[in-house]
Parts: C-alpha cells; structure tokens; sequence
C-alpha cells in the first residue's frame, strides 16, 4: 500500500467524539423501536452494538446514517447538531456503511459495484462520465487507482471482474466492505459483517475490520451477533434491548453485567 | 554505466544482466500484475536494480559464500534478489512457500543462511516462529509490507528500503561503488549460482549445488533448441525453489534475454495467462487435464449449436491436427476444414485458455494421457514431452518440434550423454549436471558413476525412433523368470490410461509371466452398463460380470499390443489377470495417502488370488475383513474368476508408431 492510505488524515476537530446521538427515539406508528438513547462514538475506536432481535440496532445504524428520521433527540456528527441527515449528505461528509443482507448490484462486476463507492468523489457531471473524455477518463484513472488499493487490500483479485450475483456469499460481503472503503469514510457501519459465513471468512473479515482500523485510522460502528468476534475486535460495546440502552462499556464489563446476561438469557416477564 | 564484459565471461547471472541492459537496455525484462496493471521493469533498471539491491545486501553485512535463503511465489523483487546475492558472491537458497515452519527451519539450518528473503507477512511469522532454531540467520527481508507495521525494525527491512539504502550508498561512496562492480566483475564462473533442494519425498531433503557457468551453458543449449529470443515471453507461476521455474524462466530469460511475467496471485493466473498471452510455456499434466475437464464441462452447458460445432470440429481436430502441426501431408480438403475449424473453435479456444501465442509448450513431471496430450496438440499447440531431473538442473531429454510421441520423453538434450546401465537404469551426463549435494559426500557419490556419469534412479530405454522411455523406478523394475524385463508401473500406468480401470497392480517379479488385478472405476463402468441394460446390484456384482470381463479383457489386449511394439518390453505381456471384488482403497493400506499402489500389500491380502493367478486355476475363493466408513468390521468372500489375456507375437521394430 506504499503507505499512503485511501483515507485523509482527520482535520483539527472541536472534540474527540466523532459522532454523538442524544436523546434519540424512534418509533414506527405504534411500536417504538428506540427510546431515548444516548452515546457517543469516538474517534478511531471499534464500537459493537449488540442486543437481541429486535432491540433497535439496525434502526439505530438507519437513524445515524439518516436513513430513518427519529421522532426526538438529536445527533450531532462532527460538531455539527441536526434532527436528520439525509442519506445522501450523510455519504458525502464521509460515512459509509454495508448492510445485513448485502446489497450489491447484482449484474455489475465486482470491479464496478466498487467503483460506484468513487462516484460521490466524481467532479466531473454525467454527460462527461458517459463520453469517458479527456478529464473524465483522468479522473477515472485516479479513482480506479484508488479502487485497486482497496482491491489488494482485501484481496479480492481474482474476483475483479465476476459478477457481483454470482460471488459466494462471504465475497459478497467483501465486495461490499470494499465498495464502502472507496468511499474513503471517516465513519465505517458495519451491519452483521459477519453473518452467514464459515469460520475461516470470520477471521480473514475481523482482520480486515481491525486493519481497516489501524492503518486508515477509520472509525467503525458495527452490528454483531457472535460474542467472539465482538469481544476480539472492539474496543467498546454498547447494549440495546426492547429499543432501550442497557450497558455500555468494554467487552469486559459488558460480559459481567447482570442486565446484559438477562437479556441474552432472557428473564421471567 | 561499466562497459559491457566480454561474451565470453558471460558465465554469471549478473553479468548477463548487464550484457543485456547494455544490448537491449529498453526491452522488458520483467512484469508483475499489481494493483490491476502489469508493471514493467526493462533490462537497464533490471541492472540498476540489481546493482542497489547487492548494495544494499552487501549493507547488512551479506558476504562472498553465505547462503540467502528466499521464500515466496513468483515475484520480480524476490527474482531480484537471485541477482543480488549472485552479484556479492553469495548462495541464493529458493525454497517452497507452501513448506510448514518445520520444514523451512531444517533447510534454513542446513543451508546456513544468515538472511532470508520472504515475500509477506506469513512467511515473515513463520520464520520468526524458528529464530530458534536458525542462529545464523542475521535479517529478515520482506517484499510486501501488508501487516507487517508493528514488527520489529531491527531484524526486519523491506527490499524497497533495502535497495534505496543500497543506491544512496552507491552515489555517495566511490570506493564502495567500484568494490559493488568488482564483485560483479570478478564472480566465478564455477562458483555456486544456486542451491535448489529436492523435494525430499525420500528421506530428509537434500541442497544441490548448481554452478554458476554450468547453469547457464544449459541454458544457452535449450534456448538454441527451442529457438527462443528476447521477443518471447513466459509467465512464471511455478514454485521458485523448484528447478524447472528457475531453469525455464529464470535461467533461459537471463540467456535469451526474453521478460518473464509474475501473476497477480496464485488465483489469478488463469486470468493473468490470458492478458499476457505467452509464447513458452510450461504446466505439469494435471494442469492439462483440470484445463480439459472446465472446457468439457462448460460446453456441456453451452448451447446446442455451439456444442455441435465444438463437437464436430473438434473430430476434424483428432483427425488431421496433430499431423497439420508436424508438418505432415493431408489432403486439401482436411486443410479447409481444419482452417474453417481455427476460424470457428481452435483459435478461440486457445485465446480462452490465454495459449493464443504459444510457440513452445511442454509439460513434464508424471505420464501424460495420450488422449490428453492429442487433445491439445491437435489444437495446434505445440505441446512437448522432457524428461530431467534437479541434479541435472533440468533438462535430460527432450522433443524437437515435430517429433512428438505421447509415451515418450524425447532424444537426449542438446550436449547431453545419456547411457543405460546394465540394470535399466538411466544415466547421463549434462552440461547443467549438478556440483554435488551440499554438506553430503557420501550421498553425491552415491548418486554418480565412478566415470562421472549422474544416476536418475529411473529404468528406461530407447524406443526404436530414438526417444528414451521412462518406465518406472529403477528399483520397482524385476526380470521375469525367462530375465524379461518387467515394468510393473509402467504396465499398470498403460491399463489405467482406460477410462474403466481405476486401478491396476501388476505382478511378476521373479515368475513366469506378468499377472494382474484391476479395479473397475464404477461410475465409467457404471455408466456403460446402464447403457447396456446391464442389471447389477452392487460394486462386486458388477465388478464381477462377465460383459466388464470381457470388456477389460479387451483393454489388456490392447496393452498387449502396445507391448509387443516394444522391444524391450514385449515379452512381458500380461497373461492372466482378473478384476478385485473391491476397490482398492487407501484407508485399508491398499494404497499410500497419494494413491499409489502397495503391490507388496496388496500381494499378502490378496494371497489366494495371486496364487490362483499363477496356478493356472479359473477361479479362486476369497474372504477378507474389510472395515467399512463408520468403523464397522466385515466379512468379504466370494468367487472371483481368472481370465487368460491374450498375447501378441513380438513385432520386434516394424510397428513403432
């Protein structure tokens, strides 16, 4: 990688948390999917969010990423305080994401579905990228450059040009990381990197998610359900059951909390 | 830049290099696949390369005589450092990168390295894991920094810092650049270019010391052979530390002066073979058939047009292709078509398989199928037959262009005298012929002749139009009663070429006459059957019906006559034979963990049936216990019949096609 990574260096910043919600809740008509949570994600930090079916993780990840607008609260994302992102700003100022159940473009390469994560970065319009002219074709140079890095990084070279339906399951879901690495974010979610694949796709994903960590200096906010990769891999873990916040801490004091096993477990209503 | 060095001191790596940069300075010497595009070095940063690299060995303290060990697949910086270590006088020590930490430590230790260069950060953890057990070893040179940040800088350098210590060094220091030049200049032709150790399936694995002028006097001789310049081109995707990447590539690109591609990865070759598009190329057998079976199966799946033109060109192929490739008559007719056939089916298949520019093919290692190897050649690739071995730094035998014969191996290399011993033995005597193994007297003089001559192990003969044929281990090879020569692999090798035997062990060893038992593959068996509405309720019934008889009994008939072609081997033709109730099976010690046969095994199991083969009777009762998947005991027994297989008079020379 030469060193030079595909993510810039942080800007001086007013606080060291990258990403603060407060006070957020969401509900869908009757069902309240979050209440009231709070905590913040802190800059180059691993954070978990774990909790049972249903506890409001996926939801939580949709509301900072303005996917869902929440009823109350705020979330405040490098100083900056607002109700609601939307998805497109929330991409553009440098969070990226990959979803439970991937969500690729099926009849495109690899190659292309990665290039896509480039196209926030595109200055030039639509009519030049179509005559792939003069600058266009510079720029698209630059770009696939960039994109190769990433390929290397993951090792994906093989798969370069497959389409992306026809990819085994654990390849898709690199693929995907790799499409929301070319997006050179500042903020990584991770919706269940992990789910469907074989032991070995496991450690080869947690060394990527720990790499992309330490050599990008890339924050990460990921979803995971294998307590062995949560505790491997993150530095914080944060607790949500029934859309309510139950602990917060490192892996350690989370596995010893009384609320958190209940939950898990499940206790007599 | 030094004055190009006489042709006649061209006897070194590194002087060739620069002989090269000075000739053809601007050519490309070598490209890797990286980040999605071929990178390219040309001859002159090739030397320039060289030169900082040496410096910069030279740096940390690497010295006339020491051994380096170089661990990784094929990459140009690692094939740098061949040239490197070459230029100070030192030993570069290739060897495989799929080889456990235990392994590598014994052939740290034994080589005496006191630097290692690796490619990645697995081959770093391993030799980190046998600090240990490799007091020697100095430093750590890596190629790719991938993971490899938090490591500790005092043992472990990058090539890349490597060589641009060495350059800064070179600019700055006059003294120390004409001492880096000297060496170069004053490198011996009879010094050591590479020690390359055999695999060792046999014991402990032993270093072979190749010298340098010797490496490269074979070289020369094969490149004229093949008629190979510095427009041709090879991709090397072949272990490192093996002879035949060091010898194909390496050695005959130094020669010839021609660029040598490194693969993306090892997955990517397929792909990369196809960007690239060689003209010489080497891959072992099984290569070729993987190949065969992805193209069988996807126009399996192609559509019905498609497959038919496949098919139907594809006849005209069997036909005429090879003897259009030699040069051989063929009417005007088969000629359209078959050019009609390039047009529609050869040419893109050969660009599927990235053999568009192949002029020269050759594989090697382990018998090929006749039928596999007309397939391609029929193709219209040039694909040949060598025979060689470590010790002779590879080459022993090989085809010319149009003189190919499926069971052979070709007429001795150019400068190569080759002699059968009295035991069948193949020896001979090359000009790449290896120095001796190293730190091993007493095995170097075991495996020469006291007049000089290097023991293959092999047995083989000359075959009536001069190719030698390897039949089997010397050893494995007995004399019948009447001293025919018997072959027992080499008959068995013929029997499994038919798709219906999955197995066969000949015996004969001392008795009257060649006797065997096969094993049926049951779904080619199983298929043809029920193409015959032949009704059978197991494995034994089928094995056990008299149309499989008489079918196999047509196969050994056909051996047969292959046999009775051959001089040498006619009077060992199978007499009797019969087909096991079972199939041979590795879990019950019938056969090695590689799937070959333990005739010796088998001999004891199967005792009353090589009695009732040698006994003239027509059956034979058998019962053996047999453990099923699951750990379960069972009883086998049954009636197996004896057949007489039929013989052929000797043809002794007139039918040797």
């Amino acid at each position: 990688m030469n060193g030079d990574s595909p993510v810039p260096a942080l800007g001086p910043e007013p606080t060291r948390f990258l990403l603060a919600v407060d006070n957020v809740s969401l509900s869908f008509g009757g069902v309240k999917a979050i209440r009231g949570v709070s905590f913040d994600i802190r800059k180059g930090e691993v954070l978990a969010l774990i909790g049972p079916n249903g506890a409001g993780k996926t939801s939580m990840l949709n509301c900072i990423n303005g996917f869902y607008r929440p009823q109350e609260g705020h979330i405040t994302y490098k100083g900056e305080r607002r109700m609601r992102m939307r998805p497109y700003e929330a991409a553009s100022r440098g969070i990226a994401r990959t979803f439970q159940n991937v969500a690729l473009f099926q009849g495109l390469s690899a190659l292309d579905n990665i290039m896509v994560g480039r196209n926030l970065k595109m200055k030039r319009g639509f009519a030049w990228q179509a005559l792939r002219l003069g600058p266009a074709l510079r720029e698209e140079v630059e770009h696939r450059a960039l994109v190769e890095k990433i390929i290397d990084f993951l090792e994906i070279q093989a798969i370069r040009k497959a389409l992306a339906g026809t990819l085994p399951y654990g390849l898709q879901k690199r693929v995907e990381l790799a499409r929301a690495l070319a997006m050179e974010p500042e903020l990584l979610l991770l919706d269940e990197p992990m789910a469907g694949m074989n032991l070995e796709e496991k450690e080869d994903m947690c060394r990527f998610i720990l790499d992309v960590n330490k050599q990008f200096g890339t924050t990460i906010a990921l979803i995971e359900h294998d307590m062995g990769v949560v505790m491997d891999l993150s530095d914080r873990v944060i607790v949500l059951d029934y859309g309510r916040k139950i602990a917060e801490g490192t892996p350690d004091e989370v596995k010893r909390d009384r609320l958190v096993v209940d939950a898990y477990l499940g206790v007599a209503h | 830049m030094t004055a190009e060095p006489p042709r006649e001191r061209l006897d070194t790596f590194p002087r060739l290099v620069l002989h090269h940069a000075a000739e053809r300075g601007r050519n490309i010497a070598m490209r890797h696949k990286d980040l999605g595009l071929w990178q390219a070095w040309s001859w002159s940063e090739l030397a320039s390369n060289m030169r900082g690299y040496a410096a910069g060995l030279s740096l940390i303290g690497v010295r006339r005589g020491e051994a380096v060990a170089i661990i990784g697949s094929n990459r140009p910086k690692l094939y740098w450092t061949f040239l490197a270590v070459q230029a100070l006088g030192a030993v570069p020590v290739p060897m495989y990168a799929d080889a456990i930490a235990d392994e590598l430590g014994y052939v740290l230790d034994d080589a005496g390295c006191v630097v290692a260069v690796v490619e990645d950060q697995e081959q770093v953890d391993k030799v980190l894991s046998l600090k240990a057990r490799t007091p020697k070893l100095r430093h750590l040179l890596f190629d790719e920094p991938k993971g490899l940040s938090d490591y500790d800088p005092a043992f472990l350098t990058s090539i890349d810092k490597t060589i641009e210590a060495g350059r800064a060094r070179l600019a700055t220091d006059p003294k120390f650049a004409v001492a880096i030049e000297t060496s170069i200049a004053s490198g011996k032709g009879e010094g050591i270019s590479v020690m390359l150790y055999t695999s060792g399936t046999t014991g402990r694995p032993k270093g072979v010391t190749i010298a340098s002028a010797r490496a490269i006097a074979a070289a020369a001789s094969t490149v004229a052979f093949d008629k190979l310049t510095d427009r041709d081109l090879a991709l090397s995707y072949l272990p490192l530390a093996w002879v035949g990447d060091h010898y194909l590539n390496f050695a005959q690109s130094m020669v010839a002066g021609f660029c040598i591609a490194c693969p993306e990865s090892a997955e990517t070759v397929q792909q990369d073979l196809k960007e690239i598009g060689p003209s010489f190329y080497f891959a072992p057998p099984r290569v070729f058939e993987n190949l065969l079976t992805r193209i069988t199966i996807r126009m399996q799946d192609a559509a019905r047009l498609q497959r038919w033109l496949f098919e139907a060109f594809m006849a005209v192929a069997r036909r005429y292709g090879e003897a259009i490739l030699d040069g051989k008559k063929v009417p005007l007719r088969a000629r359209l078509l078959y050019g009609l056939g390039t047009l529609l089916v050869y040419a893109p298949l050969k660009n599927a398989l990235g053999f568009s520019n192949i002029r020269i093919a050759y594989t090697a290692g382990e018998a090929i199928g006749p039928e596999l190897f007309s397939f391609y050649r029929s193709l219209g690739l040039n694909l040949k037959q060598l025979y060689g071995q470590t010790e002779a730094f590879l080459y022993v035998t090989c085809q010319s262009d149009g003189k190919i014969e499926a069971d052979a191996v070709g007429a001795p290399a150019p400068d190569v005298d080759i002699r059968i011993a009295e035991n069948g033995e193949v020896q001979f005597r090359s000009p790449g012929m290896f120095v001796s193994y190293h730190k091993l007297p007493e095995k170097t003089a075991e495996a020469m002749t006291p007049d000089g001559y290097v023991k293959t192990g092999d047995a083989g003969f000359f075959n009536a139009s001069g190719q030698l044929k390897i039949i089997d281990r010397a050893k494995d090879v007995g004399r019948l009663e009447s001293d025919a020569l018997f072959a027992p692999k080499y008959i068995e090798n013929k029997l499994k070429f038919f798709p219906n035997i999955k197995e066969a062990v000949a015996f004969g060893n001392g008795r009257k006459f060649v006797a065997c038992m096969l094993n049926i593959d049951f779904s080619a068996v199983g298929a043809w059957a029920e193409r015959r509405n032949i009704v059978y309720g197991s494995y034994k019934e089928l094995a056990a019906h008299p149309e499989v008889y008489d079918m196999l009994a047509g196969h050994v008939a056909e051996v047969n006559k292959t046999l009775s072609a051959e001089p040498e081997l006619c009077d060992a033709q199978i007499a009797r034979f019969l087909i096991l109730p079972k199939e041979l099976d590795a879990d019950e010690g019938e056969l090695t963990r590689t799937q070959k046969v333990r005739r010796g095994f088998i001999a004891e199991r199967y005792a009353p049936l090589l009695r009732a083969l040698y006994d003239g009777s027509r059956t034979a009762q058998i019962a053996i216990e047999i453990t099923f998947e699951d750990g379960r005991k069972g009883e086998l027994s049954g009636r197996v019949a004896i057949r007489e297989a039929q013989v052929f008079p000797a043809s002794k020379r007139e039918k040797a096609a």
